[in-house]
């Protein structure tokens, strides 16, 4: 045998599209010992027809050896990173103390809801009928779990010094504002797998994450927290995979059967009013607890909502799909949302896990210059109002709580789409009780469900009907794991204040 | 003008090269920089090629790495082992 004849018998290395398809194919079967509908139980009732399952791909073809080579990689330059910062002392670089209470939030708000997409992801990785599918949402179900482990990792130095990180599962599941995200994603666990995909991995990752974790993410770059910076990069590199399942499974969906193009749209509809209402505690982190603040939360909408989404459903429509219902709605809150909910949370800073302030005058200066049309009109005078209050020691605090939409579970505080003085209520009669709504995306949303909305457990009702500890806000705070007057109240005299102080002067000191 | 496609990497020595290569094979491409990150947007399609890259970089590039500095994107994904394309199918059948 010569040389030559030898390295053409070597095997050729297979190609990218090669190596998928082996991956792939053979590795779901139709089943003979037990009938495939036993199997898998829930592929059938949301009434989507799938005619081959094998027409289903992940673009990215990502065989598992790459992924746990890939997935790998990243993990050891995340940890170099979470080391460094801890040795040396990183939280001394943030830009000021005020910025960790966005962590807090993302911490009790965020971090969960990796976890939850870990269990839903798992869940419909085993209920999909298509290996392709299957393979895709397993490794989803791996990366979530990563992201809430990295992040509670990251965090857990921050822990060490300031209030309100010490029991974020706990608060999560139980402190009023939280079960805002707790219930946006239970909905979404306990709908039908179809339905999960397009809740979680269309209408959350692919329209409205990038909202989440690019602008927050290079806003903590801007603030010196290069650990959460890091973390969240390590779990946006995945996200652009998650994105694109969101993508393909649509695309999948729309393809498989006309029939599927009405559910599928109404899907959206829901999951994209869902995710919005959701993303206003985003709003707040970016407009107001940035110190150093990288582009407002109606910038933001413009570039990832209006441009980017645009162009996303101008290439779904050719499947008959468009711009989910009352987008223009959303579009029309952009200049006011996150002044409305940070007013809300500065009334309520009794009860909330982090502290609130009133912007400094060149925050409020931003502020202006970024909302030219909304905020020196109608926020920044009643900001300015409560400054003057607290000042002369007669700071405010609303001490009645608040009506809930039943299906966001977010305080009735929105103001009408065309009217921003006005209160938007909506109602609705259901089986002879009234249920209550802050917007027509929400009222929709429930009248769709009913049934499974009159069961929300809703923090406000929940506290009157004596379920949380008692009566007093002492006492519900201690049910909520909070501790009173370290974790809660004005940025302004709470400890991490004194401690950030006791450091910063310190630092000038051993300058001179 | 098509819609844009966009895709975001983090501003890192490993991004750097991938970034220069996408800015010289697709012309029409502009490319933001944001803090720690940099946005790539380019009208209806955009590709990135691996002989490109590895031109820059001096050795064998795996297109599948460009995962690990990669952000977020929008656009259609199609990779294969020579380039990763993004595009908007309004944007080829306007064309
Ligand atoms: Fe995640
Ligand atoms: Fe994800
Ligand atoms: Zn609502």
């Amino acid at each position: 045998m010569s040389i030559a004849d030898k390295s053409t018998a070597k095997p050729r290395k297979l190609g990218l599209k090669e190596r998928y398809a082996h991956l792939t194919r053979g590795l779901g079967w139709e089943t003979t010992y037990q009938p495939m509908s036993k199997v898998f139980p829930f592929t059938d009732y949301e009434g989507i027809k799938i005619h081959d399952w094998d027409k289903w791909q992940d673009p990215f073809r990502l065989t598992m050896d790459s992924y746990w080579k890939f997935q790998a990689e990243k993990e050891r330059k995340l940890y170099a990173v979470i080391d460094s910062f801890a040795q040396n002392n990183g939280h001394l670089n943030i830009t000021d103390a005020r910025y960790v209470n966005a962590i807090k939030l993302f911490l009790t708000g965020v971090s969960p809801l990796e976890y939850s997409a870990h269990r839903g992801y798992a869940h419909v990785g085993r209920h999909f009928v298509g290996a392709g599918p299957r393979i895709a949402c397993q490794m989803q179900a791996i990366d979530e779990l990563r992201h809430a482990q990295t992040q509670i990792h990251t965090i857990s130095h921050y822990n060490k010094f300031f209030d309100g990180l010490h029991d974020a599962r706990h608060m999560h599941d139980h402190v009023w504002y939280l079960s805002v995200p707790k219930s946006f994603f239970e909905d979404a666990c306990s709908a039908g797998p179809f339905e999960f995909l397009t809740a979680i991995s269309f209408s959350f990752e692919y329209v409205l994450t990038s909202l989440l974790f690019v602008p927050f993410m290079s806003g903590a770059a801007y603030n010196g927290d290069m650990a959460t910076v890091t973390f969240g990069f390590s779990a946006q590199s995945d996200e652009a995979r998650h994105m694109t399942l969101g993508l393909e499974i649509i695309k999948f969906m729309l393809e498989q059967d006309e029939g599927n193009v009405p559910i599928v749209q109404r899907w959206i509809d829901k999951w994209f009013w869902r995710g919005y209402r959701l993303l206003t505690i985003v709003a707040m982190m970016m407009d107001y607890m940035l110190p150093k603040r990288v582009m407002s939360w109606a910038e933001a909408w413009e570039i990832y909502f209006e441009q980017g989404g645009g162009a996303l459903f101008e290439d779904l429509s050719r499947y008959g799909i468009r711009m989910p219902k009352y987008h223009e709605v959303a579009s029309k809150e952009k200049g006011r949302l996150s002044h409305e909910v940070w007013a809300t949370f500065y009334n309520y800073t009794q009860a909330t896990a982090f502290h609130t302030w009133i912007p400094e005058k060149d925050e409020l200066d931003w502020l202006s210059a970024k909302y030219p049309e909304t905020f020196d009109q109608l926020y920044r005078p009643r900001f300015e109002y409560w400054k003057e209050q607290s000042d002369q020691g007669k700071r405010f605090y609303n001490n009645v709580l608040p009506q809930l939409c039943v299906t966001c579970q977010i305080p009735m505080i929105f103001t009408e789409p065309d009217d921003p003085k006005t209160i938007c209520f909506r109602s609705t009669l259901y089986k002879g009780e009234r249920y209550h709504f802050c917007s027509d995306g929400c009222k929709d949303i429930f009248l769709y469900e009913p049934e499974k909305y009159i069961q929300s457990w809703l923090p406000v009702h929940q506290i009157y009907q004596g379920n949380c500890g008692g009566a007093t806000v002492p006492e519900v705070l201690n049910w909520y794991h909070m501790s009173l007057g370290n974790d809660n109240m004005d940025y302004q005299g709470s400890p991490d204040e004194t401690l950030w102080n006791e450091w910063t002067a310190d630092r000038h000191k051993s300058a001179i | 003008m098509s819609p844009l496609v966009s895709i975001t990497f983090q501003t890192t020595d490993e991004a750097r090269p991938i970034i220069d290569a996408i800015a010289e094979d697709n012309p029409e491409a502009t490319v933001n920089v944001y803090p720690s990150m940099t946005k790539i947007d380019c009208p209806g399609r955009l590709v990135i090629k691996r002989s490109s890259i590895e031109h820059r970089i001096g050795r064998a590039f795996d297109l599948q790495e460009l995962q690990l500095n990669l952000i977020t994107l929008a656009g259609n994904v199609d990779e294969d082992d020579d380039q990763f394309v993004l595009e908007w199918h309004t944007a080829a059948r306007s064309a």
